[in-house]
């Protein structure tokens, strides 16, 4: 089947086996392996990229459902010349080990503090409708479903809440 | 200089930004094919019948192969030669690699391989500990026996008695990046990019089967999505199936196992069943302990006889044992073959005996860490002499070996020494394998830790807590590590390094160790700049790879930055000297006067920079080139014997984890974690915490929420996340306090820092621990806390606690 993703401001037009996982198309298609599969199962996070702004794993998601949609992957956010604020917060507080968790942990991240920004509510929010902040607890909550085998999650902790405050002090 | 500081990990432009390159990431040669196995449906049995044809004829099939299209089955093993690629007559566990499909791409690889029909005469699996005794399905003949004194008489002498059994969970690796291997075939021979912790070890079984000599084979990597011991062995199949498939069909090959097709096919950590029996006097003080070690190795015995080995080596852990015996039975069953994952067996043995300490402590009314204190070895200066004795059964030790570079080779080819008990003289510090302690360190750690833990307030306030709350209870533990730093293999402990200075001033370092995320380049890299006295940004570390560093050591043992850094600073100290020498020689004074800091070249009364220095020394025509090499002093280990210096040195540490449970769902929380750690002068200590931190984690997922389920028919049942839970974001400590105890490494190290990769990852069994201490607030009994302690253990452990005749519920 045909499909046009544009990914990272790139149109890309693909023919595809209907059955390519968005991820595959990333990856084998579209040649940006910045975005990993770590198990394939919707359960690791590690192909976390954000489609029309919102953060989904790519393995669960069929290419052909993302016509014309717009796909950010790590590539996007920034480049080592030019980080975005979340990657230079990863690479200042150390929030990473072998690596291989690290662009899904960041593109994840970045549609997460959009979410906390947009108020809305997670399983240890206190409430609904208050104002969500960024807080540790929400952080690791928001961010349990992208593992790190090396647990490097303290330094991960400590990059989303620095990216998030610098947000707040520039705002 | 930039030793000892905390500088960022090598790679982490690249990984924040997705640039960084897995093998699964490198381009591929147009024309690349992909593999994938076809895997045994039944744990054992003899195969009757194997049916390919739909599988050929599945569309972008190329090849197929089977037992029946190879003379001579390749071999996978690093040890034994027991791991044929694909199973030959027999398969020995539900994963085994039947036939391996050669395809246009992965997709269409694994779709065909599950097209196979394989039929089976089914024999009874062999899949538990008593399975295997009944059987005497095991490794080496019998027990592997190692004594001192007489524990039995020492235990009937003794004032009060603690025995129990309780058993540990193995644990699946995980790493995030699965096995992966492409192989590009050559004019004479092949290329490999393996995810490998050994790439020598990945370079002589491709050799061995393409029979080529290792000259003719180049394994390159570059770095790994985690490795945590998983990719020691366990890469090999993957790299010798491409290596065939290249061979025969002149194309690049490339496979890499879906996570489900990694858990089923890899080993895991081994599980133990560990029996203990203390006789102790009235303060808690170990007067014999007898300790028997029931160790599931799967169907091949891979690494499995120096993992069961490091586990007896710590089954002491911290603790003067006067009388001990250890007796360690290698079980072989029809599962995954276990492998190494980080600590090698050493947290096997290590909680072992700190389950003794913590059910003594239950028995006698007495607080644990107290018990802990009073079984200390002595610190460092204080030890006292006594005589002693160490005696060794012999082990049957089998098969030829080649594979001398792997930890599963023997020591020696003679066969087993003959055997000769003797006496040696040991002191309080003395090792029941007849090691003295010479660098011990926990009396000092431990108090640091309990001042900066605030812990004997924390363990009133808990008891308190606990006598007013009748659902939620809480624990605190605090527990020592003490890790042997050395291959046991002494043969290991080398390593090379190549050096090449560019005439402008720009460095390559190339070393034998292999980058997995611990930040080893990042520290070999230091340790070159603080050699020449520049900036680390002259300095690059390419791939590993075997055409510039041959023979090398996996990357394992926590010893890689041990090793490496050594061979490196060999390496530049020789170049070093060369450029001193040459300016010397051009600007007076002497070699030994001349000064390397700061990007720049003090030479008597001038000042060169190093550009200016490297390019004369080059026009000079000196060789800006050099190896470096490095073999660990000291270590003698005498395997059959169980006798000698196994370990350089020991690395120390301690941990308080404070847990709560809900003792209606067994549900739990570590609340909070304390660690001190002691990484002698640490090259960097920023990739230093972040060892300790990940190791606590690892290790407390290990003992709590990482469970291996196989069933009846010997399928594991947990074979993806959705079913084998790692820790998540959420399920680190609340409050996490890591310290590194900063005192210098009393032997001759890098820089006198201190392996780190391992030791940490034993620190979770504090966690472990507290959660056995809010267990036994629920009552009177020892709880005896199984592991991993599921929230499903945690209730039969309350239960336990409460004792027989009460109901979970009656004192709500």
């Amino acid at each position: 089947m045909h499909v046009t993703l544009t990914i990272n401001d790139t149109k890309h037009s693909l023919d595809l086996d209907p059955r390519t996982t968005l991820l595959d198309a990333i990856r084998s298609h579209a040649g940006l392996t910045g975005t990993k599969k770590g198990c394939d199962h919707g359960q690791c996070g590690a192909c976390t990229v954000m489609v029309n702004g919102r953060r989904i794993n790519s393995c669960l998601s069929l290419a052909v459902m993302h016509d014309g949609d717009a796909v950010t992957t790590i590539e996007g956010l920034g480049t080592p010349e030019a980080l975005s604020p979340l990657q230079a917060a990863f690479l200042e507080t150390d929030g990473f080990q072998c690596g291989y968790c690290t662009p899904g942990q960041i593109c994840s991240a970045t549609a997460m503090l959009e979410e906390i920004r947009a108020g809305w509510p997670s399983h240890v929010s206190e409430t609904l409708d208050g104002p969500a902040l960024p807080t540790e607890a929400e952080i690791a909550e928001r961010m349990s479903g992208n593992l790190c085998r090396c647990s490097a999650y303290p330094n991960i902790v400590a990059a989303i809440r620095l990216a998030a405050a610098e947000r707040e002090d520039a705002a | 200089m930039s030793v000892s500081s905390s500088l960022p990990h090598e790679s982490a432009g690249l990984h924040v930004t997705g640039q960084a390159r897995y093998v699964d990431d490198l381009p591929v040669p147009a024309g690349c094919l992909h593999l994938a196995f076809g895997m045994s449906s039944v744990a054992r049995g003899m195969i009757t019948a194997i049916d390919l044809e739909a599988v050929r004829a599945a569309p972008g099939v190329v090849a197929v192969y089977s037992a029946a299209d190879f003379a001579v089955m390749p071999d996978c093993s690093p040890s034994l030669h027991d791991e044929p690629l694909l199973a030959v007559g027999e398969v020995h566990y539900l994963g085994q690699p039947v036939f391996v499909v050669v395809a246009e791409s992965h997709l269409a690889a694994r779709r065909a391989a599950r097209l196979g029909r394989i039929s089976y005469d089914e024999r009874p699996a062999i899949l538990t500990v008593e399975d295997a005794l009944a059987a005497g399905s095991r490794f080496e003949g019998g027990p592997v026996i190692w004594a001192r004194g007489d524990a039995a008489e020492a235990i009937a002498g003794a004032e009060r008695v603690v025995e129990g059994s309780f058993e540990i969970g193995g644990q699946e690796h995980f790493y995030l990046e699965g096995q992966a291997a492409l192989v590009l075939p050559q004019e004479d021979g092949a290329v490999v990019y393996s995810s490998t912790q050994h790439p020598t070890e990945i370079q002589h079984k491709v050799a061995e089967a393409l029979d080529l000599p290792m000259h003719a084979v180049r394994v390159e990597m570059r770095r790994m999505g985690g490795g945590f011991g998983g990719k020691e062995s366990q890469g090999n199949a993957l790299a010798v199936a491409c290596a065939v498939a290249a061979a025969r069909t002149g194309l690049p090959c490339k496979m890499r196992y879906d996570r489900d097709d990694d858990m089923m096919i890899t080993g895991k950590r081994h599980d133990f069943r560990i029996r203990y029996r203390a006789g102790v006097d009235t303060d808690g003080r170990v007067l014999g302990l007898e300790v028997t070690h029931l160790v599931r190795c799967g169907w091949s015995m891979d690494l499995s006889l120096p993992v069961a080995d490091r586990a007896m080596l710590h089954a002491d852990n911290a603790y003067w044992l006067p009388a001990v015996r250890i007796e360690s039975h290698r079980l072989r069953t029809n599962t995954q073959s276990a492998t190494a994952f980080r600590g090698f067996g050493g947290p096997q043995g290590m909680i072992g005996v700190e389950r003794v300490m913590d059910h003594v402590a239950h028995t006698l009314g007495l607080n644990p860490l107290a018990v802990r204190r009073a079984n200390y070895y002595p610190e460092a200066s204080e030890a006292e002499a006594g005589p002693g004795e160490v005696t060794q059964d012999e082990p049957e030790v089998t098969g030829a070996d080649r594979d001398l570079t792997s930890r599963g080779a023997v020591a020696e080819a003679g066969g087993p020494a003959p055997r000769t008990p003797r006496d040696i003289s040991a002191s309080k510090k003395t090792t029941p394998y007849g090691m003295e302690v010479e660098d011990f360190i926990l009396h000092g750690l431990t108090e640091e830790l309990q001042k900066s833990s605030n812990f004997a307030a924390r363990q009133a306030a808990i008891s308190e807590w606990n006598s007013t709350n009748a659902i939620l209870k809480k624990g605190i533990a605090l527990t020592p590590v003490k890790f042997g730093i050395s291959f046991t293999l002494t043969h290991l402990n080398q390593a090379g390094a190549l050096v090449h200075v560019y005439q402008d001033g720009s460095v390559q370092l190339n070393h034998g160790g292999t980058e997995m995320g611990q930040g080893l380049h990042r520290k070999v890299a230091q340790v070159a700049a603080a050699a020449f006295g520049i900036d680390d940004g002259r300095i690059r570390i390419t791939a590993t790879d075997t055409g510039k560093v041959p023979n090398t050591s996996a990357t394992a043992a926590s010893s890689g930055a041990d090793l490496n850094g050594m061979a490196v600073k060999a390496a530049c100290d020789t170049l070093r000297g060369r450029i001193a020498a040459f300016v010397a020689e051009k600007h007076g004074g002497t070699a030994a006067e001349v000064h390397f800091a700061g990007g720049k070249v003090f030479v008597g009364t001038e000042e060169l920079t190093w550009e200016q220095a490297v390019a004369a020394t080059y026009q000079g025509r000196v060789s800006l080139s050099a190896t470096g090499f490095y073999a660990t002093p000291k270590i003698t280990w005498d395997r059959v014997k169980g006798q000698g210096r196994p370990f350089f040195y020991f690395a120390y540490g301690a941990s308080v984890s404070e847990v709560v449970i809900d003792t209606l769902t067994g549900e739990y929380r570590i609340l909070r974690a304390d660690i001190l750690h002691d990484c002698g002068t640490s090259l960097n200590p920023a990739l230093d915490l972040g060892q300790i931190e990940g190791g606590y984690v690892q290790g407390a997922g290990w003992l709590t929420t990482e469970e291996l389920v196989w069933d009846a028919k010997g399928r594991l049942r947990t074979h993806a996340p959705s079913t084998y839970k790692i820790p998540a974001c959420s399920d680190r400590p609340g409050q996490f306090n890591v310290g590194l105890w900063q005192h210098p490494n009393r032997e001759e190290t890098i820089h006198r820092s201190k392996a780190v990769g391992e030791p940490p990852f034993m620190h979770g069994i504090s966690a472990f621990l507290a959660l056995s201490a809010a267990c036994a607030a629920c009552g009177p009994h020892y709880p005896a806390l199984d592991a991993p302690a599921t929230p499903e253990r945690v209730l039969a452990a309350v239960a336990r606690a409460r004792g027989p005749k009460t109901a979970c519920n009656d004192e709500l």
